[in-house]
């Protein structure tokens, strides 16, 4: 079971890869590996263009539990320029799911 | 492995670059720095950071990085450098000015920053004591960052205005007295790319959570565009019929605050007449943007309680720059909203410490009657624009290298240049700038890398610091904070060591009351009643007390002028629509509108050879300017520089995505990586700027393929604003698109 989860109201993404740089120096990673991953998607409504944000958990993501074991934030959580994610139990958090649109609940099994 | 220790500090390039002044969390172990976290504590970020600032460690110990003095021992472009001592270098540079000033005088030096950094304290103390009126920010044609809008604002309102983001409040968006913004108005800029001027641009994102509408000024369609209640595609340029064409609804319609205009503005008949020459449908022809959905926008800006509008460059970068910042600051003036919660507050720093003194009394006392005489008399563009005389201590860029090139009036012998990679950077007609500073005969570099600045150019370059290795302090808005040196790397200086050791040679006299920059820091904190210990004390930051510095309605309480009466602070103690420090100045005391200098309309025969309207100078969340493209962990995000071509246009110039093409124009053509997006309009591209390789070949020719890649090669100058402020050409420029075949072709 996956205890814990991470929702993000990605309608708030704006794409700055604060995530992305954030995951990379709590792991060391080098160029190419990443816990978490943010894809742009551009369309068209018929009245606007929009340009919206997906971050993407990756099989790297270890939710930083040593980090949150010291009562921290995962690293991508805290950066998080627009404050859209959210960490947390999954059960608490999926009950949230409802209130908002736009919103993704990833659950992660850490290792 | 030792204890990790963790100390805070506060933000200011070199490392991140930018404007922003977030708490950071520096953890150091065994005398290094090993990871950085924002300060969850600090009221800036609240613990959040940007990509650039979380690559920190990547950009401190990276191995281009330069942490000796180097001096050049080959040709000039040679690449070919020595290390030397700190004291060999200091020598040689005192060596070096005193002949150039002895022979020619010192005003033939200029002293030449960018952007970023704590760097107008260091660089003004070094050029006044040197006795050098000619600080400048070489090769940013018209001054256009900034400076406009800040200058507009000062003749016209008397004091800076931002948009209310809480920022003044250390409880920010739970202070009581704090309220949302109904609509900010964000004009010419995506805020969420970066932090412009001490304002963390997600605050903006922040107010949109909180229920704030957006009105988008913008020719792109950006993740904030698309999320705005009224988009209004302009023209590139055309800003200043757009403010002109709103402000013609708002006072036709009876939609200004009566109330607060009849009390606190002046001049609004002659702005109404002025405005009713903008009828919406005219504005309509020149910006592109149909009449109906200026006059919504118009309305729904006007019918909000509490509203602001958040700027950038592009309105710097217009023709009459300070014109189109002044139509803009009337928007938000006869609508009420100055120093509301929630609207445009008025902007001071905290505590009234300046960076750098300002007042003749100040400036005389520090360095001299003789040096103040001088920034009157010698330095250049003071003679020829009373704005740039009257407003900022700041040479005329395009004009100092005008006479670089001509020595005339006088000749310019010497350059010191810190925090500024002019060639690679914001040098509009980059070619001529390299052309003309290589005759200089003395150029100091202080940076952090080699670049194609210090490649092509460079006698000596002076390793400088990031902010972790460096003690200053920052008074910009709120807060008051320091700068705490924690690391040192290498035998890098920071900015105010090498500036300050070298003004005491330059300047032993006047600057004997201070044994070392700390004292210069503790004087210019005076005013706050801290040390910089004390603060240090205190946490490392203050927001400002109840006073000047705090908003709001300091107007009506007396809190913004001089003689402690109720009012604004200009002539008339109102906020003066009919401008009469512009006035005073020669120039239209009310705002106009200028076609671009490139246009469709001013000159069509060009555009029909170059059809497309480039727009450059947008931030990247990843770079600051011409910085960091050596950093892995940025790099790999946005790894070419690339062009935003219409899928309509890509289809006429037959170019897939991906492809690698010049924009070219008469000014040369420079290489850029196709983008297919309807992120731009099929008349118009966007292509970033500052790019160069520093993984290439340094050494002339290609100083780091520099010549393949800057974009500012194609823009035109000097500027064309009235006023020497403004008209920058950057957002405007004709190009074309050309494929590789046919320039190989063409080339024979």
């Amino acid at each position: 079971m996956a205890k814990y989860g991470m929702l993000i109201d990605y309608d708030f993404c704006t794409g700055c890869h604060s995530c992305e740089v954030a995951c990379q120096q709590e792991h060391n990673y080098p160029v190419g590996k990443n816990g978490i991953r943010v894809t742009e998607h551009e369309y068209d409504t018929g009245e606007k263009i929009k340009i919206d944000f997906m971050p993407f958990l990756t099989d790297l993501c270890d939710l930083c539990m040593p980090r949150v074991a010291e009562g921290e934030k995962p690293a991508c959580v805290k950066h998080c320029q627009s404050a859209c994610m959210e960490f947390g139990l999954t059960k608490d958090l999926a009950k949230t799911l409802g209130d908002k649109s736009k919103v993704v609940l990833y659950t992660v099994q850490p290792g | 492995m030792g204890k990790i220790d963790v100390y805070p500090t506060v933000a200011w390039s070199a490392g991140a670059g930018c404007h922003g002044g977030c708490g950071q969390k520096l953890f150091v172990e065994d005398g290094k720095m090993v990871k950085i976290e924002g300060d969850e504590n600090h009221p800036f970020n609240q613990g959040r950071s940007c990509p650039r600032v979380l690559a920190l460690t990547q950009y401190m110990y990276h191995e281009d990085r330069i942490t000796q003095p180097m001096k050049r021992v080959g040709e000039r472009g040679s690449g070919k450098f020595e290390p030397i001592s700190w004291d060999d270098a200091f020598d040689y540079c005192e060596t070096e000015m005193s002949k150039i000033k002895d022979q020619y005088g010192p005003e033939s030096i200029v002293f030449a920053q960018g952007t970023g950094r704590d760097i107008g304290g260091p660089i003004s103390f070094l050029a006044y004591s040197f006795g050098s009126p000619n600080w400048v920010q070489l090769g940013l044609s018209g001054q256009s960052c900034y400076t406009p809008r800040l200058g507009a604002m000062k003749a016209v309102q008397g004091d800076f205005g931002v948009s209310d983001c809480s920022q003044f409040l250390e409880d920010r968006y739970d202070d009581p007295e704090w309220e949302v913004p109904e609509v900010i108005i964000v004009w010419g800029q995506h805020p969420p790319n970066g932090c412009p001027d001490a304002f963390f641009g997600h605050w903006i994102v922040d107010c949109m959570k909180r229920g704030t509408k957006i009105i988008s000024m913008d020719p792109r369609n950006t993740w904030m565009t698309g999320r705005a209640e009224h988009h209004l595609k302009l023209r590139p340029g055309t800003d200043g019929a757009m403010a002109l064409g709103m402000l013609n609804v708002i006072l036709g319609e009876g939609l200004e605050d009566k109330k607060f205009c009849d009390k606190w503005v002046h001049g609004m008949d002659e702005l109404r007449e002025r405005a009713a020459e903008y009828p919406v449908e005219r504005v309509a022809q020149i910006t592109g943007v149909p009449a109906e959905e200026i006059a919504e926008a118009a309305r729904f800006f006007a019918n909000a309680k509490r509203g602001s509008i958040h700027w950038g460059v592009p309105i710097d970068m217009c023709p009459d720059g300070t014109s189109v910042a002044h139509g803009i600051i009337c928007l938000w003036a006869i609508t009420g909203n100055i120093d509301i919660p929630g609207g445009q507050v008025i902007a001071r720093p905290s505590h009234e410490v300046s960076s750098y003194p300002y007042s003749t009394e100040a400036l005389v006392d520090l360095y001299g009657e003789e040096l103040v005489k001088t920034l009157t008399e010698k330095r250049i563009g003071a003679d020829a624009y009373k704005m740039v005389k009257n407003f900022r201590g700041w040479a005329q860029p395009d004009m100092v290298i005008d006479q670089i090139m001509t020595g005339e009036p006088y000749p310019i012998k010497g350059a010191w240049i810190q925090t500024a990679n002019v060639l690679g950077g914001q040098a509009a007609r980059a070619n001529f700038h390299y052309e003309a500073l290589k005759k200089l005969e003395f150029v100091a570099v202080v940076d952090l890398f080699h670049n194609p600045t210090t490649m092509a150019l460079a006698d000596i370059v002076l390793p400088s610091s990031t902010f972790p290795e460096k003690d200053s302090f920052r008074s910009w808005w709120a807060p008051l904070s320091i700068i705490k040196k924690r690391v040192q790397v290498g035998d890098c200086k920071t900015d105010w060591e090498i500036n300050f050791e070298l003004a005491k040679r330059f300047n032993p006299e006047g600057t004997q009351r201070w044994g070392s920059p700390m004292d210069y820091f503790n004087e210019r904190l005076a005013p706050s009643g801290k040390t910089f210990e004390d603060m240090e004390e205190a946490g490392g930051w203050l927001m400002p007390e109840d006073g000047p510095a705090k908003p709001y309605r300091r107007h009506e309480r007396g809190l913004l002028r001089q003689d402690g009466e109720p009012g604004f602070n200009t002539r008339s103690g109102k906020i003066e629509v009919y401008c009469t420090a512009y006035e005073d100045w020669d120039l239209d005391p009310l705002p106009f509108y200028t076609e671009p200098p490139q246009s469709p309309i001013s000159t069509p025969e060009l555009h029909k050879k170059y059809p497309l309207i480039m727009i450059t100078g947008a931030r990247s969340q990843l770079y600051f300017h011409s910085e960091l493209r050596g950093i892995p962990w940025l790099r790999e995000k946005e790894p070419d520089p690339y062009v935003e071509v219409h899928p309509e246009t890509a289809k006429e110039y037959d170019v897939y995505d991906g492809e690698w093409i010049y924009l070219k124009n008469d000014l040369g053509k420079v290489k850029r990586k196709v983008m297919i997006t309807e992120r731009v309009k099929p008349t118009e591209i966007q292509t970033l700027h500052g790019w160069w390789m520093p993984e290439q070949e340094g050494a002339e020719p290609n100083l780091f393929g520099v010549w393949d890649y800057q974009i500012n090669q194609l823009v035109p100058g000097p500027q064309e604003s009235q006023s020497g402020f403004g008209g920058g050409q950057y957002k405007t420029t004709l190009v074309t698109l050309e494929k590789f075949e046919q320039g190989a072709a063409a080339n024979g």
